[in-house]
């Protein structure tokens, strides 16, 4: 069958692209320019100009066509604003999340149905399985590179249309192993890591550029607004954090920690470490990849990336999901809490601000 | 033809080739005089019998262009193609000049004016012509001498400007008109005298030459005086540094004669796709203005430039949309644009007859748009 395989550059999807190949599918490439090349574009990161040409190489090579698509509207509208605004609210969002939803899964994936494809792959690490009752998303063999978690607002419509060939591999040596095989010049490449878009230091210019009103120094309080340190800039800090809070770290002899920011008042408000953890919390803009249960659902989830999953109950309710923590926990506003049972993703919300949550 | 049997034959389709306004088919005169020239050791600039024979070539080139497009000898300056002879023309004759560029102008004209230098720009009517009483009223402020960049014939549209009225007005108002001619030279009989510019640009491969040639051409006695953009060794009057290149100076000129001597109306055979392509729902635009017969820029409404392109290319035919950029990327067109068009901007396609096409090239075009108008490849996945 045709197939898109969305390129970004790098040795993962361009394995699978050559594995489809291999399969006789008739493979079409498409890579997304998602910035201007010619901007300073961090190395090891996906898409900048060097990206697009490796791509286009392997498809040469290979002997398949390959297409560039112009997504850098898009992308700044979609991603980077977004993410930028999300800090601004005192979030922390996951960009990731976004640009999968959006640019990867609903734009390419609609352009790919236009040009007739009958399906569209890309080099994520996560497993599609075809279920009883349907299309199925689980995490990978590999799990060191498992990228379900950003994966969890894939729709069910969507996943359809989906091919995710990586999800098998043992590890990435035996990927790189694949794109020798293959000959791809990309066989040695650096993985790409960290946030594409953000071309140097850290996502903190980025955001203070975007939100000049935000950046410079302003006040630590704790809970009932008293000032207790100075910071250099709330875009420093995420619910959950102890670092950069100079002395006032410990106060009466209890570790603090980050519990909210307010981007506008430039305040950072900490509390105790041990009363920041919550038994509940409340999501929004849930994708279920269930038919959500109304009597609610015994599950695990996971609210960051790099995390063990913990026993909860989910209900889905009006508004979303209430998730009841078998152990109290600290998320992060602007995070995914996504819903597993095994390696399977049942479903999944991005975390309310402390403001938002419902109460239970 | 036999390499295109042979290729029927292992069971793949030859391309269709649609795009002449990115770069025409090698003329068979014009590979015949590069070859020939190819075989040349001599630097034109050579004071030995060698250079003196590749001295010859390059004035042959030069004095049949000159009098092919009705100036003198010494006022047609090779470039490296029809960019450099733009920017060269901005920037060489332009100096002090306030500039008045046409909207609908290349981007190798819309970004060809020096650093600093004062532009504004010219806007066109909803057919892609230039608006005459906009002209006058620009020329008539008098802060200083205007320097008007004006296409003849578009790359996207195919659309031609009222050059005589233009001609007149910069006349009138001591105004230089440079005329963007890459599309038009070679697709329509050209006088830069009668045309009442004052210089004129045009490209070998827009013709069916070489790549890697093209000529700036000067109205008035001859040499014109004009800064060079790059001083080198003085060559072609000292107005281009560089040693010029013969073979694809040699294929120029064979592929402008070529041509003009056996010119073709490809407008009939563009006006049938244009009535087959608005039958399954496309637009025309700029249909309302006279135009190359070549070209046809259809938009489909609601459906986005790159994945018309993509679709036509996997079913082996090749078109383009709006100029692309080095990296391949679809970008919106500013031409379709700045006629108003709105969001059909992102939804049109250029197709552009060559010298060669044939009547089933076209058929083959009508089909496959046909089937993506129809959204086939929708309906399979839904």
């Amino acid at each position: 069958m045709r197939i898109l395989v969305a390129m970004s550059g790098g040795v993962d999807s361009s394995v699978v692209a050559a594995r489809l190949l291999e399969e006789g599918h008739e493979v079409v490439g498409a890579t997304l320019q998602l910035y201007d090349s010619r901007g300073a574009a961090k190395k090891g990161a996906c898409c900048a100009g060097q990206d697009i040409r490796d791509a286009r190489a392997v498809a040469d090579r290979l002997g398949f066509p390959h297409y560039v698509i112009d997504a850098e509207r898009r992308f700044r509208d979609s991603v980077i604003e977004r993410f930028a605004d999300a800090y601004a609210a005192g979030e922390t969002p996951v960009p990731c999340v976004a640009c999968n939803q959006g640019v990867k899964f609903t734009d390419l994936l609609e352009l790919a149905k236009e040009i007739g494809a009958d399906a569209m792959a890309t080099g994520h690490y996560v497993r599609r399985v075809e279920g009883p009752l349907g299309v199925e998303l689980h995490r990978p063999v590999d799990e060191a590179r498992d990228q379900s978690w950003f994966l969890f607002a894939t729709t069910r419509d969507q996943l359809e249309f989906l091919r995710f060939p990586l999800g098998d591999m043992p590890d990435k040596a035996a990927v790189r192993q694949e794109a020798e095989r293959f000959g791809l010049i990309v066989a040695g490449k650096p993985d790409s890591q960290d946030l594409c878009f953000v071309s140097d230091g850290s996502y903190v210019d980025l955001v203070e550029r975007m939100h000049p009103e935000m950046a410079g120094p302003g006040e630590i309080v704790d809970q009932s607004g008293h000032v207790v340190g100075q910071h250099e800039g709330v875009m420093r800090f995420t619910v959950g954090q102890s670092k950069r809070l100079g002395n006032a770290a410990r106060l009466q002899g209890e570790r603090q920690m980050v519990v909210g920011v307010e981007p506008g008042r430039k305040r950072v408000i900490i509390g105790p470490r041990a009363n920041a953890f919550v038994n509940s919390l409340s999501v929004r803009d849930v994708n279920w990849l269930v038919d959500a249960p109304p009597e609610g659902l015994v599950c695990r989830v996971q609210m960051r990336a790099r995390e063990e999953p913990r026993a909860a109950r989910v209900l889905p309710t009006a508004e979303g999901a209430t998730i009841l923590l078998d152990e109290p926990a600290m998320p992060a506003p602007g995070q995914a809490c996504v819903f597993y049972q095994g390696s399977r993703i049942l479903g999944g919300g991005f975390i309310r601000r402390a403001e938002e949550q419902v109460a239970v | 033809m036999n390499k295109k049997t042979d290729a029927w034959a292992k069971g793949f389709s030859q391309p269709v080739y649609l795009d002449a306004n990115a770069t025409e088919p090698l003329r068979p005169l014009a590979r015949a005089a590069m070859l020939e020239a190819a075989e040349l050791t001599g630097n034109p600039s050579s004071v030995h019998q060698a250079g003196r024979r590749a001295r010859a070539v390059l004035e042959d080139a030069r004095n049949t262009l000159a009098q092919r497009m009705g100036v003198a000898p010494l006022n047609c300056v090779f470039t490296s193609g029809g960019t450099e002879a733009n920017v060269l023309a901005m920037h060489g004759l332009g100096q002090g000049r306030r500039f008045l560029v046409g909207r609908t102008e290349h981007d190798a004209v819309r970004k060809g004016a020096p650093d600093g230098a004062d532009v504004a720009w010219l806007e066109v009517d909803a057919s892609g012509q230039i608006r005459l009483d906009l002209l006058e009223a620009a020329l008539q402020t008098h802060e200083s001498p205007a320097f008007v960049c004006l296409m003849l014939a578009n790359n996207e549209t195919g659309v031609l400007h009222p050059m005589a009225e233009v001609a007149r007005l910069c006349r009138q108002h001591g105004a230089h008109l440079h005329v963007d001619a890459v599309q038009a030279a070679g697709r329509m009989a050209l006088n830069v005298e009668e045309l009442g510019a004052d210089s004129l640009a045009c490209s070998g491969h827009k013709m069916g030459g070489p790549k890697g040639a093209g000529a700036l051409l000067l109205r008035g006695p001859a040499p014109r005086p004009l800064v060079p953009l790059f001083d080198g060794g003085g060559q072609e009057q000292g107005r281009r540094g560089g040693t010029p290149p013969l073979p694809a100076i040699a294929g120029l000129a064979a592929a402008l004669c070529d041509a003009l001597d056996t010119p073709r109306d490809l407008a009939p055979l563009r006006n049938r796709l244009e009535q087959a392509a608005q039958a399954v729902g496309a637009v025309v635009c700029g249909a309302g203005a006279p135009r190359l017969g070549n070209t046809a820029s259809l938009a489909l409404p609601g459906r986005r430039a790159q994945g018309q392109l993509m679709r036509l290319d996997l079913d082996g035919i090749c078109v383009s949309a709006g100029s692309a950029c080095s990296s391949g990327k679809v970008a919106f067109s500013h031409v379709l644009d700045a006629m108003g068009l709105g969001d059909l901007a992102g939804q049109a396609i250029r197709v552009s007859l060559p010298w060669s096409v044939e009547e089933a090239d076209v058929e083959r075009f009508m089909q496959s748009y046909a089937r993506m108008a129809a959204g086939a490849g929708l309906a399979m996945v839904e």
